[in-house]
Parts: C-alpha cells; sequence; structure tokens
C-alpha cells in the first residue's frame, strides 16, 4: 500500500518535473531562425544592431521552410528565407520582405576550359538533354551533375530560375554547399551550384550568358542566376518593440554597408 | 528503525525516477515517432508509400515511394556484411586464438580507436579518395555510389564486429580446444571445426548488432552514396538510404514532405526494432 503510494508520488512528480521545461520566450532580445545561406548577412547584421542598440540578437540556422515554420509557430520573431514565399505560406499570413538578393554563382571544375553557357544551356545540361562537355564546345567527357536536396533554398533558386524544377538528371543531391563545392573541385568532369558568397577559389565560376558572377551585374540584374533574400514576418501578429527595431534597421540605408561588405547586394 | 525505512524508501524512490526516465524517453520517441509518421503514411496510402518506385515530395504533383530506400538500405546493409563480415570474423579468429598477446593489444588498441573516429570523418576520407578512386578504377563519370557506400559501412561495422567476436570465441571453454588438439587435430582444424561452432551464437549477435550499426548510419553515406532517389539497379549508381533520406530533407521540408520523413523514421525504427529482436534472440540462445 505505501510502496504504490511513494510510486504515484514519484510518477507525479516526474511528470511536473517535465512539464516545466515547457514554456520559455524570448524576453527582449531579437530572435531569428531560418536560411543557412543568410548566415553571413545575418550574422553581421545582428553584430552591428547589437552594438548600436544593446538589444540582444540570436540566429538559428536552421533552413528556410524551417525558419517560416518557426516564424508561424511563433518561435522567433523574424523568419529568414532564402527563396520566395509559397503560395500556403503567404495565405497563412506571412510576408516576406526583401533584405538583399544572393546571386547562385554555377561552378566547374577548374580543369574545365568551359567558362561561359548561357542559361538555355545550363538548364538542358540539368536536365539531361546535354550529357557531353563537347556538346557545349568542352573536351569530350561526360557531365556530372551535382545538386542540393530537394527543399534547399540554393536548389529551389537554381531550379526556379533556370525552369529546370523537378527535371533535373543529377548524380549527386549533397545536403550542403562545402559538400558540393568539394565534389565539384574533385571531379573533372562537374558542375555545380552554390551561393556565390561561398565560393572559393578551388572551383571555377562560369559566365551566364556572357556576364560574369559579380555583385555589380546582380545588382544591375545583368546576371541572371540570382534569388532574394527574405525577411518573413507574420502579419497578423506584430513585432515586439526590439524586433521591429531590426527590422527597420535591416531594410534602412545604414545595413547597406553591412550587406555588401557581406558579398550579397542590398535590395533597399 | 523508521529512519532507515524512510531512507530506504527515498532511495527506492530516486532510482525508480531514474530508471523511469530511460523508459519515458524510449516511450516518448516511440509515441512521437507513431504518432508524426502515421498522418502521411494514411494520406499517401500505406502501398503506395511502401512500393512506390519515386520519391519527388516538392514536384507540382509530388509523389512518396520509398521502396528505393528500403532497397538501398537493404542492399547497402547486406554488401557491408557481405564485404565487412568475413574480414571481421578472420581478424576476430586470429586475435583470439593465433595472436600473441602483445599483438592482440595492440590490435585491440587499434581496434577500438577505429571505433572512436566520428562517421563524418568516414565520409570525408570517403568524398576525398574513396570516389575518385572509384571514378578512376572502373572509369566512371563519378564515383559516389552504392560501392562507395558498401564498402565505407564495412569498415564503420567492423570494430563492433570484431570485438563481439573476440568475446564469443575467448568465451569458448580451453577444454574443448584442448581436448581436440590431444585427438590429433591441428591448430586450424581446432578452431575452424571446434571453436567457430562452439562461439556460433555470439558470432550470430556479433553479425546482428554489426547490421544495426549499418542500419542507422547516415552521415558518412550521406557524404558517399550521391543520394539521388534512383532504384538501386546497379552498384555504380547514385543511391539514398532510408537514414539519409531523412537527414538530407529534414532541414528544410515542410508540410507533407516533412511528416513523410517522419513516417521514412518510422519504418526505419521498425527495421531496427526487428533487428534488435533478432540480437536478443540470439543473445538469449547463447545462454541457455
Amino acid at each position: 500500500m505505501k510502496k504504490s503510494i511513494v510510486t504515484i508520488m514519484v510518477f507525479i512528480l516526474s511528470i511536473t518535473l517535465l512539464t516545466a521545461c515547457g514554456e520559455k520566450k524570448s524576453e527582449k532580445g531579437v530572435v531569428t531562425d531560418g536560411s543557412t545561406s543568410m548566415e553571413k548577412i545575418i550574422g553581421a547584421l545582428g553584430e552591428v544592431f547589437q552594438k548600436d542598440t544593446d538589444i540582444g540578437f540570436s540566429y538559428n540556422p536552421t533552413g528556410s521552410s524551417a525558419g517560416i515554420k518557426a516564424v508561424q509557430e511563433g518561435r522567433c520573431d523574424i523568419g529568414l528565407a532564402s527563396r520566395e514565399l509559397k503560395t500556403e505560406e503567404k495565405d497563412s499570413g506571412l510576408e516576406g520582405t526583401v533584405l538583399a538578393y544572393d546571386g547562385i554563382a554555377i561552378i566547374v571544375n577548374k580543369d574545365n576550359p568551359i567558362g561561359d553557357l548561357s542559361l538555355d544551356d545550363i538548364a538542358k545540361i540539368y536536365k539531361g538533354e546535354i550529357t557531353n562537355w563537347d556538346q557545349v564546345g568542352g573536351e569530350s567527357s561526360p557531365i556530372v551533375l551535382i545538386g542540393r536536396e530537394a527543399g534547399s533554398g540554393t536548389r529551389d533558386g537554381f531550379e526556379s530560375i533556370t525552369g529546370t524544377e523537378e527535371q533535373c538528371a543529377y548524380r549527386q543531391e549533397l545536403s550542403s554547399t562545402g559538400d558540393v563545392i568539394t565534389t565539384v573541385s574533385q571531379n573533372k568532369g562537374a558542375i555545380g551550384y552554390a551561393s556565390l558568397a561561398s565560393i572559393k577559389d578551388n572551383v571555377k565560376p562560369i559566365k551566364v550568358a556572357g556576364v560574369e558572377p559579380t555583385e555589380e551585374n546582380i545588382k544591375n540584374g545583368s546576371y541572371l542566376v540570382q534569388r532574394p533574400l527574405l525577411l518573413v514576418t507574420n502579419s497578423q501578429k506584430p513585432l515586439s518593440d526590439s524586433a521591429q527595431k531590426f527590422f527597420d534597421f535591416a531594410i534602412s540605408a545604414k545595413a547597406r554597408e553591412v550587406i555588401t561588405a557581406t558579398g550579397m547586394v542590398p535590395a533597399n | 528503525m523508521k529512519k532507515t525505512d524512510l531512507i530506504e524508501k527515498i532511495i527506492h524512490a530516486i532510482f525508480f525516477v531514474i530508471g523511469f526516465l530511460t523508459v519515458m524517453c524510449v516511450l516518448l520517441i516511440t509515441g512521437y515517432l507513431i504518432v508524426s509518421g502515421i498522418p502521411a503514411i494514411k494520406e499517401i496510402g500505406i502501398v503506395n508509400f511502401l512500393f512506390g518506385n519515386q520519391w519527388k515530395p516538392t514536384a507540382n504533383n509530388p509523389t512518396y515511394g520509398i521502396l528505393p530506400f528500403i532497397l538501398t538500405s537493404v542492399y547497402g546493409i547486406s554488401g557491408a556484411i557481405l564485404l565487412g563480415a568475413p574480414i571481421g570474423f578472420m581478424t576476430a579468429l586470429y586475435l583470439s586464438k593465433f595472436a600473441s598477446r602483445k599483438v592482440k593489444s595492440i590490435m585491440q588498441f587499434a581496434i577500438s580507436l577505429l571505433a572512436g573516429i566520428p562517421s563524418v570523418v568516414y565520409g570525408l576520407i570517403g568524398m576525398l579518395v574513396l570516389i575518385p578512386g572509384i571514378k578512376s578504377s572502373f572509369r566512371l563519370s563519378d564515383g559516389a555510389s552504392l560501392l562507395a557506400a558498401i564498402i565505407v559501412l564495412s569498415i564503420i561495422i567492423l570494430p563492433s564486429m570484431v570485438k563481439m567476436s573476440i568475446d564469443a570465441l575467448d568465451q569458448v571453454p580451453k577444454e574443448y580446444e584442448h581436448a581436440s588438439l590431444a585427438l590429433g587435430a591441428t591448430a586450424y582444424e581446432t578452431y575452424f571445426k571446434i571453436s567457430v561452432p562452439a562461439a556460433r551464437s555470439g558470432l550470430v549477435a556479433a553479425l546482428v548488432l554489426g547490421v544495426g550499426r549499418a542500419i542507422g548510419e547516415a552521415m558518412a553515406v550521406m557524404m558517399v552514396a550521391g543520394n539521388v532517389a534512383n532504384m538501386p539497379t546497379s552498384i555504380f549508381q547514385s543511391v539514398r538510404f532510408l537514414t539519409t533520406a531523412i537527414a538530407s530533407e529534414m532541414a528544410y521540408s515542410s508540410g507533407l514532405q516533412r511528416q513523410a520523413l517522419f513516417s521514412i523514421a518510422l519504418v526505419l525504427f521498425l527495421f531496427i526494432m526487428m533487428i534488435n529482436a533478432i540480437f536478443n534472440y540470439f543473445l538469449k540462445k547463447d545462454k541457455d
């Protein structure tokens, strides 16, 4: 009898112990969550913002969809997405504000003589209609298509810009920009895509339709493979004072320099 | 008397809570997987889900068939066992029966070290050495393939299999071997025909442990298998395992895609439960 009472008490105790770690809200700091491609830009903005205002700032690199979901569920103040919002997301009351543009560089191995492709050729290559480099003026070797996993903002950006959604005949689908760059640098026949800001000199970014992937060309719109970086907010729920301050700062003229310094192209 | 009674009770309660927490974790995870895995299976239909051969979660007409992942996991793990098990058992037999004490301790240290290497390191080395190696030796356009995953997995499962096999072989009563040797059998005959059969259930348990280790591996496989949701029709093909299907898409998924990933996790969980049940069966048989 006594034993069962103790057991029950312990049970109740352990349950209360578990529920205690539920609710937890940021008191005044700004919580952002989302696209891993926005790590540099948000990190830089957050640093300056923190220094200027003394308001706490945190960034959780989870991915565009995860960030959008976090705003929806109220787990963060501002979500970060490196793609346009889907209609279902807009319908649920979310708003996207373009913070900057990110150029997606098309990269090939350094030993590949190809230096320029049209957007159409790139689409054909990724759809598997062009399978050998000699069809676009290179050496005779099969083209190895390297891409990102379904749901990645970079893949979504690349496929929507080139019009190859769900038609890409990938040889490898890797789950990070770094893996794509490493793989392309290891295989002479490989072609891949990655954000311009993360390109290192072990791979060669090619021109698209004769235009080099530079900040200037992305800014003036002549480089075609680019995508927006969004600040996602919930229109049904007003931002906290500190989050509003950050939002205003991020789209202000003052943030321009910070954004430019990270290799992205400011929208405002 | 009363005081010690109370202390006893308190200690009992503390241990109960700690034990209960562990069980709670298992129950919570199981419950969570079932609750979040069932809706997608219901929506997609269990036959379409398990036997569909197309996985296109982000298409306009999304399809969620995980047969390619299931087959890849089964083939990949069978391949890893086929490649890793003979090496593992021979290593264990050598270390348990033939090696000198010094060699044994050095080798066992090396094997423990192998077990301690994080899988991401296996993946990275696979990516930088194995993939280009497969590419050039088989004259392929790219080396990321089922074969690369099998090789990496077979190395990953070696340490646990070797360790467990050594334990099993060490436990064979010396009298058996001495009797065999005394009857004029050679050392090789004795170890292969007496020791190995005597340690049989322990060796099978080691095999099952290896399968369990291989089936749960995600990181290393993700870096070398290519990760395209192809049906595995050749070992040179880019393929995706059950684990990597979850790991590679989870971060960016939403809606039904995310739910379907939980359903994959549920399928994987059932697989692992099955493996564990077999494992326990052999362990029990070993004791009897």
